[in-house]
């Protein structure tokens, strides 16, 4: 029989732009010793490990076999996965998966990235089929650009609607003492700031970073054990939609409405407007905010500019969307995706201190990657059935 | 905990260079093969993992070169990055964790676009050790130094490894290097790093395998016959070889042991029928079958002198020809995987072995097998 999976612990480094201070095991190390200390455990009670980046970042080959003096994972099951920008998202539905088929009662998952040691935008490009794509089309904010403009070409919306949802992701951020840029900007700011790739400003768009986050999963046989809160995981989903240019309907992220339609579906929720109480997306860019949240359900198609110009995502707001100030305040990839998963956790777990959403029982995580792709996970207070 | 079997397998030929074929088109092949081998169509599987590398494959993200044609467009899937046995793993873990019903594994190389002594180099401590200028084979010499001097090992015992594993590579037709050697012509090939002459250590190959595993609600729905899953663990070892004893290996021992306790398991060396190892380097063999308790410390040359490892012995190693004969990296636990299943269902042709009733296959990550997976598999339930 399948096990019920709960997040009993997380912990995440302070992010920055630079970690010179640290090697990429001590950075681990961080986030792994945070994250023991909230679920108050010891390496001694972690059955396995699940760890990813994204390899041509740091350019470590077998990352899993060279951290284990940061991840704790001498003579314990060391597992990597690694799909991307998705890496965190993935590994959080790794944890779910290896917990939930009985094999191991508490795993310790890690995301980390140590992006100041990169050519980021170089590494991104690999991506790419290297004969049809990558001559033409790669990197991560080409495509984000085209989306945009394909979402502003087909509903009307303007640079000024994406400029406020970074307005909003960077005012959250000042409740967040892990977030690397907390710095409130105004819409003037964002739209003044210099172009990278129409329409996408630099205010717009997310930084790189360097760090780690850490997260402990146990089944329903320990979990409330450990924790008197836990965060049950209701659902995991992943759409990898491209594989190539052509694939995408460009103005529209397909993973992302196939993702939500598959776990709203399992889960039973028919209107995620008003069931889910907060959402931490893998939003690196602003315009993402608006489309992705109507691929998501929680809108009509054209409707999310509206809806967010109305304070409903904002703090205090209907359903307010990356209380953390989210990915634009900070990018260290592998990491991006579980700290989504981590601070949703936080959220439904009630420990989420100056940026917590007031009585959270449905939250959702997700995480961006590959070229739009999507990956998603549902958090819920209550067990599941 | 719900029960898993392995209901189809489909393998490429491995070769030393598929220079008409893309990652796709190999792994088209393999996953196909394994559908037809299972009787399923995609439509039946409800979720994918592949197993890349970004190193291997000079890619990042290197699973959106396969996905497309494991038929994951519309199905949820992910990748493990590392040996095929651990890509396996997870997916029979997501078999088992109430979310889907049959899983897709498949793992895929090309080495001969690859260069492996700078990819394996990039394995290596970046301050410490990359600028002595290491990769996995100078490494392996060391370990294998170390191994021999502790146990008084011979290069001519190791030698006898790549006899047999090439002999037994003529009966198994996806098999790259059938050879028909000696153990003199091992000890008179090229020094490649000492100890290791050439025919010591594994080819450069490319391949695709691919598996197809269920939960045991659904294994018997289709036609072809379940292997079961009876056992099944991996452990990882401390990086750095100083922390390590090089001559040993203890995250493999662990791992065995912990393979057989799952498995019920209480004496190796009678109750399992056929080996699938992975012999990147002849003097693996040895240690790998020492570690995991189908030999004693330091005897299992003698026992390989004396027939015990050969194709009619009392326990046949790698009757495919291993890894010495075809080396697709990130694919080869899962061909390991996949031979035994075969050998367990009678499928394995000209290379099938007497009794095949339980079935051990093994996979490796890391730096002189710093992190082993070990998978015990059985006719029957």
């Amino acid at each position: 029989m399948a096990k019920r999976v709960a997040i009993v612990g997380t912990g995440q480094t302070f992010h920055k732009s630079h970690r010179p201070d640290v090697n990429g095991q001590e950075l681990i190390n961080e986030a792994v010793q945070r994250a023991l200390a909230d679920a108050d455990l010891t390496m001694k009670d972690i059955n396995a490990i699940l760890i990813g980046n994204m390899d041509h970042f740091e350019g470590i080959n077998y990352v899993d076999c060279w951290s284990v003096d940061g991840s704790g994972g001498v003579m314990k099951p060391v597992l990597k996965i690694t799909t991307g920008g998705t890496t965190g998202a993935s590994l959080a539905i790794g944890g779910y998966h290896m917990v939930g088929s009985g094999m191991f009662e508490k795993v310790l998952i890690i995301g980390w990235e140590k992006n100041s040691e990169s050519d980021t935008t170089g590494a991104i490009t690999t991506a790419f089929d290297p004969i049809w794509d990558r001559q033409v089309f790669a990197g991560a904010i080409s495509g984000l650009a085209a989306e945009a403009q394909a979402y502003m070409a087909r509903y009307g919306a303007t640079e000024r609607d994406g400029a406020r949802v970074s307005v909003r992701d960077r005012r959250h951020a000042m409740n967040n003492p892990h977030a690397q840029l907390r710095k409130e900007v105004s819409l003037e700011d964002v739209l003044a700031s210099p172009m990278l790739a129409d329409p996408i400003h630099l205010l717009d768009v997310c930084p790189r970073s360097d760090g780690a986050c850490a997260v402990i999963m146990a089944s329903e046989d320990s979990a409330e054990k450990i924790c008197p809160v836990p965060d049950w995981i209701w659902g995991t989903s992943a759409h990898n939609t491209y594989s190539y240019l052509g694939d995408v309907d460009w103005g529209r992220l397909t993973s992302m409405d196939l993702c939500a339609r598959e776990i709203f579906k399992k889960a039973g929720i028919r209107e995620p407007r008003k069931e889910l109480d907060v959402i931490e997306m893998y939003q690196p860019y602003s315009f993402a905010g608006l489309i992705w949240i109507e691929d998501m359900g929680i809108v009509g198609h054209g409707e999310a500019p509206q809806y967010i110009w109305d304070g409903n995502t904002d703090m205090g707001g209907e359903l307010p969307v990356n209380p953390s100030g989210g990915v634009i305040a900070c990018n260290p990839i592998g990491a991006t995706g579980l700290i989504r998963c981590a601070e949703a956790a936080m959220q439904v777990m009630g420990k989420a201190e100056a940026r917590q959403v007031p009585d959270v029982h449905f939250a959702v995580s997700t995480g961006f990657g590959g070229c739009m792709w999507t990956n998603m996970l549902l958090h819920g207070k209550k067990k599941p059935n | 905990m719900d029960r898993a079997a392995i209901i189809g397998v489909g393998m490429t030929k491995i070769e030393a260079n598929k220079n008409r074929e893309t990652f796709a088109d190999m792994t088209w092949e393999a996953v196909n093969k394994a559908l037809n081998d299972a009787g399923m169509s995609i439509d039946d599987i409800d979720n994918v993992i592949t197993t890349s590398s970004d190193f291997w494959d000079g890619r990042t993200i290197s699973l959106m070169a396969v996905g497309d044609v494991s038929g994951a467009a519309a199905k949820n899937i992910s990748c493990v990055e590392g040996d095929g046995t651990y890509g396996a793993f997870y997916g029979m873990m997501r078999c088992l964790s109430g979310s889907y019903k049959t899983t897709l594994v498949t793992g895929h190389t090309k080495g001969s676009e690859s260069v492996s002594s700078l990819i394996t180099n990039s394995a290596f401590d970046p301050i410490y050790e990359r600028g002595l200028g290491m990769d996995m084979i100078t490494a392996c010499a060391m370990q294998a130094n170390a191994y021999m001097h502790r146990t008084g090992l011979k290069p001519e015992d190791m030698a006898m490894v790549s006899v047999k594993n090439h002999g037994n590579a003529f009966r198994n037709p996806v098999a790259q290097l059938p050879m028909k050697i000696t153990v003199d012509d091992v000890l008179r090939s090229e020094m490649i790093a000492d100890p290791l002459h050439k025919l010591d250590c594994s080819p450069v190959s490319d391949g695709c395998c691919a598996v197809i595993i269920a939960n045991e609600t659904v294994a018997a729905k289709f036609r072809q016959k379940p292997v079961w899953v009876r056992g099944l663990s991996f452990c990882t070892d401390s990086f750095f070889f100083g922390d390590r004893d090089l001559a040993r290996s203890s995250a493999l021992a662990e791992a065995a042991r912990n393979a057989y306790r799952m498995a019920g398991i209480k004496d190796p060396k009678k109750e399992i029928d056929v080996v699938e190892i992975y012999d990147a380097f002849t003097y693996q063999e040895l240690l790998w079958l020492e570690e995991m308790g189908l030999a004693e410390y330091g005897k299992a040359a003698g026992q390989l002198q004396a027939g015990a490892f050969n194709m009619d012995g009392s326990l046949p190693v790698n009757p495919s020809g291993g890894l010495l004969a075809g080396h697709p990296v990130i694919a080869a636990g899962l061909y390991r995987i996949a031979e035994i299943v075969l050998q367990l269902r009678g499928d394995a042709g000209a290379h099938q072995v007497r009794k095949a009733k339980t079935g051990l296959a093994h996979g490796v990550n890391g730096l002189c097998g710093q992190s082993h997976c070990v998978w015990v598999l059985d006719r029957e339930r």
